[in-house]
């Protein structure tokens, strides 16, 4: 009789943070992520690096950050505009707190190649 | 004018109860819930509290007049009922700020919760809360890093971080143990720790645990291109060995290190935060013992009192009980006090259990740690309970995926990002639970086993201690 196992092969996966386990938003999810961060009262900020730096604290920015922005079709331009730029760079979203000085929110929305 | 000396014994309340004092910003206001012997006043109870807790001794003594013991008394100025239990009574206390040592709990504690809690006319006493002024706050240094830097250090944002309990607890060599590690890190948690018991033992000295342990971190590392730690546990026989083991987890480059703060001590625990902050290390906090101390409803200390010592005295991350899983804990009395862990303000509110308004200043935040018979199941209310400032941790429920930790570890992350990318879109994930997790389960066979596994288990006993509510 052949061996047959119900145990499957978990393989390691190289990820990058914050919703690195699902599968790539579509538009419409990425328009609700926007809308989350500005509904929060955070600024959205672009950031993207070469993969090989993946894991270093800074990233570039693109542009400065959009304060007070609340016109969710331009941050999707921009980070559109972003990957076409850099398009073997990884970008990424996040939304900034200045109260606390931290990210309330970050994850990748292009990866590079 | 002097006072004269008249030996004797005196009511307590004689002295030291006094209902027309309004407190002070600066002093330290504590409320006990009392239940004393049968014909005793509540007053004369409440007075006894403050005397026993500050400068009273059952007889007057002629040394008292060589100080100015109104300046140095605690004082009972408030008493209220309890609602719905006939028997018991809340004494709300005042005491002097110069009653403290700068910076110390331990003191605090000794004198709030020494003799007092053995005395005859008691039957039981519980410390419900201490409002901690401002004053004595900006004494301790609180935190060693806080929230904000610890997520800075890890590299995570807009979501609770992962963790897992290394099991067995007990009985694995420090290279098995190392492996159970890496497994659970390599497939998607951010932290694993030791299991509190883990110290020392002939199975595994702990060097060879750390080293074995920094390996898999780093191998894990640099597999998933994410930050990883691991709890290493410091907590020992005598402060010198548990700086010891500190030191040797900062030289393996490792970013946290883990203590027991009630086991180990207010004054270890302050001590290791202050080494913490000085090593740019982040440090978890077990609560051993709590439960001995917290769970009966008119004796002990509350634990939202233990968690503003734990803040004060210094820990990233505390122990909160998870409100769904097999450990005891009431939702609303949770939120009071991880509220007090995380937040600058608290205002005072009885449905949450907090006695006083609580300004904390400046002082940095604590991670909520949530553990114990939790699995993916309960993820949309950990989330919804405990938001992004959080620690969830599934030992059972990533270690015994039926492929083992690593897939289980994947199955929690897949579950908490799809709960917190629907959180952000606005769906009530607490009532939508089951289509969240159904719906990530299609792009994830490890999450799809898991609901499978655990699709039985639930924990629901009713909770020993309640919030007095009407």
């Amino acid at each position: 009789m052949p061996f047959k196992s119900t145990v499957g092969d978990y393989q390691t996966v190289a990820t990058l943070e914050t919703f690195g386990f699902l599968p790539p938003m579509t538009q419409d999810e990425i328009y609700d992520q926007i809308a989350y961060i500005i509904a929060q009262g955070w600024s959205p900020l672009i950031e993207h690096v070469h993969p090989s730096r993946s894991m270093a604290t800074y990233w570039s920015f693109w542009k400065l950050p959009f304060f007070g922005e609340k016109d969710l079709s331009v941050i999707v331009n921009e980070l559109e505009s972003c990957h076409r730029a850099y398009p073997d760079h990884h970008v990424r979203l996040v939304g900034y707190d200045a109260y606390t000085q931290s990210q309330g929110a970050c994850f990748v929305v292009f990866e590079g190649r | 004018m002097s006072k004269k000396y008249d030996a004797g014994v005196k009511e307590y309340r004689d002295t030291y109860w006094t209902p027309d004092y309004v407190p002070l910003d600066t002093d330290l206001l504590a409320c006990f819930k009392c239940t004393g012997q049968e014909g005793v006043p509540k007053e004369e109870v409440a007075a006894a509290v403050a005397a026993e807790s500050s400068t009273g001794t059952w007889s007057t003594v002629w040394s008292e007049l060589l100080t100015d013991l109104d300046f140095y008394k605690g004082r009972a100025y408030r008493i209220e009922d309890v609602p719905g239990d006939k028997e018991s009574f809340y004494a709300f206390i005042a005491y002097p700020l110069d009653l403290f040592e700068e910076g110390s709990i331990t003191n605090v504690l000794t004198s709030l919760v020494g003799n007092v809690f053995g005395f005859k006319a008691l039957r039981h006493l519980r410390l419900e809360d201490i409002r901690f002024p401002m004053a004595f706050i900006k004494t301790c240094m609180g935190p060693p890093n806080g929230i904000v830097v610890e997520r800075d250090r890890m590299n995570k944002y807009g979501r609770p971080l992962l963790g897992c309990t290394i099991k067995p607890k007990l009985g694995l060599s420090g290279k098995n143990y190392g492996r159970v590690v890496y497994e659970c890190l390599r497939g998607g948690l951010d932290f694993t720790k030791d299991d509190e018991n883990i110290n020392s033992q002939p199975f595994q000295r702990w060097q060879n645990r750390f080293e074995f342990v920094a390996e898999a971190v780093k191998s894990a590392e640099a597999e998933t291109g994410e930050k990883k730690g691991h709890y290493l546990n410091c907590t020992a026989a005598t402060p010198e060995e548990m700086y010891e083991r500190a030191e040797f987890a900062k030289e393996l480059g490792q970013p946290i290190i883990m203590h027991d703060y009630i086991t180990g001590g207010f004054t270890a625990n302050t001590g290791l935060a202050k080494w913490c902050r000085k090593n740019g290390m982040l440090l978890h906090i077990h609560r051993a013992m709590h439960a001995v101390i917290d769970r009966h409803p008119k004796h002990g200390i509350h634990f939202r009192v233990l968690a503003k010592c734990l803040r004060l005295s210094g820990g990233d991350q505390l122990h909160t009980g998870t409100v769904v899983g097999k450990l005891e804990g009431d939702r609303q009395s949770t939120l009071g006090y991880i509220d007090q862990l995380r937040e600058s303000f608290v205002p005072e509110d009885r449905s949450r259990g907090n006695f006083f308004d609580q300004d904390w200043g400046s002082m940095g935040g604590v991670f909520a740690v949530a553990s114990g018979g939790i699995h993916v199941w309960h993820m949309p209310a950990l989330v919804a309970i405990f938001g992004d400032d959080s620690v969830l941790q599934f030992g059972g429920g990533t270690h015994g995926h039926p492929w083992g930790s690593a897939a289980g570890a994947a199955a929690n992350r897949v579950a908490l990002e799809a709960c917190v990318k629907a959180r952000n879109a606005g769906r009530e994930i607490e009532k939508e639970g089951r289509d969240i997790l159904t719906e990530a389960a299609k792009h994830s066979p490890e999450l799809a086993i898991a609901l499978e596994t655990w699709k039985e288990i639930k924990f629901e006993f009713d909770t020993v201690d309640k919030l007095d509510v009407h």
